[in-house]
């Protein structure tokens, strides 16, 4: 079963990809969308009948080199089955979603064939993000994590006749480097340290244990092996997750499609990063400095985020945003020692961010590919099916529910149990992260209900026409947001003790490892103050109040607040410069070293040294030989005899062969 | 009885003058031919020198041998030079330069 859960979307990315000229568009769109809703529904009973330890199926040999020993296999534990569900379900909406979607796109003339290759490369992608999960080794995971940056790359630029989405496929490849570089330095040194790159050696806490009291130098440095080990692999994290300082790829990457962004975007590869430090619990475990680390970049992010998301006007650029803010919320998690709070989070937030981004899209179908949100308004009656599609993802998103019980939305439950986590780790970088998740809380709220009043709410602005035309979108796209939406309701409430309740370790079995002699945080998040439980509640209620007061009651605030704290409004606008700051430190320098390499080093160097050469100094030579050839006969004899008298005296004097 | 020695003096002043023959003449070709059999007598006279010295038969079964070819050689060189004369008018080596680069 797994193996069928695993290979479908390959084959059916192959099929659609290789065939669709055989067999019809319809047809090859039809074999990659039933491919992966089978993978879908195998995925559930997996996950639903999954219990116990889990197991490893061996497919193959992959490499065996040495000592370096790799399977190609599938690990099943809980982890992999959550996942699973996670990325089959959203790929397999995502899948129906593009039928409507992708229909008549403006970027391709009449006739043109281009949504095969949409649907292959959705289903390449699922293929590799699945590989990715089920590795029992870093090897094959290096695979997927690999195949999913080729996979973004090519639907990033998928609308290749727009220089600005090649521009950011690149951008997000190349960022991503920075990332994958960390990531493969840190499985180099874990098979240099202990000997393997399966996890069965490596996630051995004897093995961490080991690790964490060996030191290496490097330089004039000594250095704890296992927090090298940790750091470098999340940076490799830290790329695909777009966490801060890596992270402007993101909202770049908005120049796909927008199923693209709700299924690699939001719900799964960028996870990837989350799933990959929970995956490596043992060895955080042993860590001391790295997630601390964790910790302080993940809240940062989701502060930094959250800040820069209440002032774009993009929509999909907003939710971009909003992305890379709660993968911040996931790392605090992660990096404070609650595991399974983490992959609560993922979870939940896969489906009700999918399901913003497709709602999104929904939007941005029915005003015919119009994105600033300056120039929606007033369409709660037009597309009324999306708008109740938003109103939930959005309840979802800012933590909607009961304070002090278990009752709300999915995000209600999963943030406040990683703002819970915290808390509960007692420690100040946990201090840290509570006070600036619970801002990020507020802010979450905010630009989530600004989205939804300019969007749905208030007068109709820009183009008239596009107003009047706008359109309930077709039912494959209503259909994906209805079952996201069941998700985003239900998964929160329904998961919640077996994710963060005591027994969360037995549902999670080997698949998660938590110190038990220094790591009590999720049982010491059970017993946080009232208060602390109650904040990201409050928190939620003043973001929304403040959206009301700014977008319902005086919308003409914003712009005044605008030129008021104008320095403010162009540092949050401008995303905290990041860009230009890379602009500065990264990329010119490599323009220019690029371009200095090419002129200089290729043009004038190489090229100029062949063409020196060849038209240079071989004539030059060939002159001085020719003038050589006298053509008298006396001259070739002399220098005969000359020859003939050297090889004579060169045999007398050394002795022939000896 | 004159010892080997002398013998192989006179076969290499012999072989040495055949050589400068060729390259310091700038005359005729016919001289180059004739400093080509001198050279190869010079080496005849080797080969007997050491035949009787060594009390070997076959130095001398080879001079015999050498004394034909070269004489073949010198009537094939003859014919060739006939030949050019009537082409180019002339053979004199400092006119014959076709290989000149």
């Amino acid at each position: 079963m797994e193996m069928i859960l695993l290979f479908a979307p390959l084959v059916g990315s192959i099929i659609c990809g290789f065939g669709h000229r055989i067999l019809g568009e319809k047809i090859a769109m039809t074999v990659s969308t039933g491919a992966l809703f089978l993978s879908a529904i195998l995925s559930w009973i997996v996950f639903i009948n999954f219990h116990g330890d889990g197991h490893t199926i061996s497919l193959f040999r992959f490499i065996e080199s040495g000592s370096l020993s790799a399977d190609w296999a599938i690990r099943m534990d809980r982890l992999t089955a959550i996942m699973l569900v996670v990325i089959n379900t959203v790929s397999a909406l995502v899948h129906l979603y593009s039928w409507g979607y992708m229909d008549k796109d403006p970027q391709w003339k009449q006739g043109e064939s281009y949504k095969p290759r949409f649907f292959a490369y959705l289903s390449f992608f699922t293929f590799a993000m699945l590989m990715l999960v089920t590795s029992d080794n870093l090897l094959q995971m290096f695979f997927g994590w690999e195949g999913v940056g080729v996979a973004s790359y090519l639907l990033i630029g998928f609308y290749y006749r727009k220089p600005t989405a090649g521009a950011a496929a690149m951008k997000a490849f190349i960022v991503n480097r920075v990332g994958d570089f960390g990531f493969a330095l840190g499985i180099f040194g874990l098979f240099y340290l202990s000997g393997s790159i399966n996890f069965s050696v490596v996630l051995d806490p004897h093995n961490a244990k080991e690790l964490s009291k060996t030191t290496f130098q490097f330089l004039s440095w000594q250095l704890n092996a296992l927090e090298v080990i940790t750091m470098l692999l999340f940076i490799g994290a830290m790329g695909k997750s777009a966490q801060l300082m890596l992270h402007t790829w993101l909202p770049d990457a908005m120049e796909g499609p927008t199923p693209v962004s709700a299924l690699i975007h939001a719900a799964t590869m960028v996870t990837a990063g989350v799933f990959m430090v929970c995956r490596l619990s043992p060895l955080m475990e042993y860590a001391i400095f790295t997630p601390n680390f964790i910790v302080i970049i993940g809240a940062t992010t989701a502060f930094f985020a959250a800040t820069v998301g209440l002032v774009q006007n993009d929509i999909k650029r907003v939710i971009a945003y909003s992305t890379c803010s709660q993968l911040g919320y996931m790392f605090v998690a992660a990096g404070v020692g609650a595991y399974g709070v983490a992959m609560f989070h993922l979870f939940t937030h896969a489906f009700f961010k999918a399901m913003l981004f497709l709602g999104a899209g929904s939007v941005i179908h029915a005003m015919h590919h119009e994105q600033d949100m300056r120039n929606y308004g007033a369409l709660r009656k037009k597309i009324p099916y999306t708008f109740v599609a938003m109103m939930i993802g959005t309840l979802a998103i800012t933590g909607v529910g009961i304070p002090l019980t278990h009752y709300g939305f999915a995000g209600f439950l999963s943030k406040d149990a990683i703002i819970e986590s915290a808390y509960g780790a007692g420690t100040g970088v946990g201090q840290y992260a509570f006070v600036l998740l619970v801002v990020a809380a507020a802010m979450t709220s905010f630009y989530s209900w600004r989205l939804i009043f300019l969007t749905f709410y208030g007068k109709a602005r820009g183009n008239s026409h596009t107003h009047d035309h706008a359109h309930e979108s077709p039912l494959v796209m209503i259909v994906p947001l209805a079952v996201l939406a069941l998700g985003a309701v239900f998964s929160g409430m329904i998961w919640y003790e077996d994710f963060f309740g005591h027994h969360w370790e037995e549902f999670f079995g080997s698949s998660l490892y938590a110190n038990h002699e220094t790591n009590h945080v999720v049982h010491d998040a059970h017993y946080v103050a009232n208060w602390v439980k109650a904040s990201p509640f409050f928190a939620m209620l003043f973001g929304f109040i403040m959206a009301m007061w700014f977008y319902i009651w005086s919308p003409e605030n914003p712009a005044k607040l605008a030129k008021q704290q104008n320095a403010i409004y162009k540092f949050f606008l401008n995303k905290w410069y990041f860009d230009e700051l890379y602009e500065i430190i990264f990329v010119r320098p490599s323009k220019w070293l690029g371009n200095f390499l090419w002129k200089k080093g290729d043009g004038t160097f190489i090229d100029g040294g062949i063409n020196g050469l060849a038209m240079g100094i071989i004539p030059l030579l060939t002159r001085k030989y020719q003038g050589m050839q006298s053509g008298y006969l006396f001259h070739y004899a002399f220098t005969m005899v000359i020859g003939v008298a050297v090889i004579v005296t060169w045999f007398a004097l050394t002795g022939g062969s000896r | 009885m004159i010892p080997v020695e002398h013998y192989l003096t006179v076969a290499a002043l012999l072989f040495v003058i055949g050589i400068f023959g060729i390259f310091l003449n700038r005359k005729n070709v016919i001289v180059i031919l004739m400093s080509i059999e001198l050279m190869l007598l010079a080496v005849n006279i080797n080969f007997v020198a050491f035949s009787t010295h060594l009390n070997d038969l076959v130095g001398q079964v080879f001079t015999l041998f050498i004394l034909t070819v070269a004489a073949a050689e010198a009537a094939i060189g003859l014919a060739i030079l006939v030949c050019f004369f009537r082409v180019r008018g002339t053979i004199a080596v400092e006119d014959i330069n076709v290989m000149k680069g």
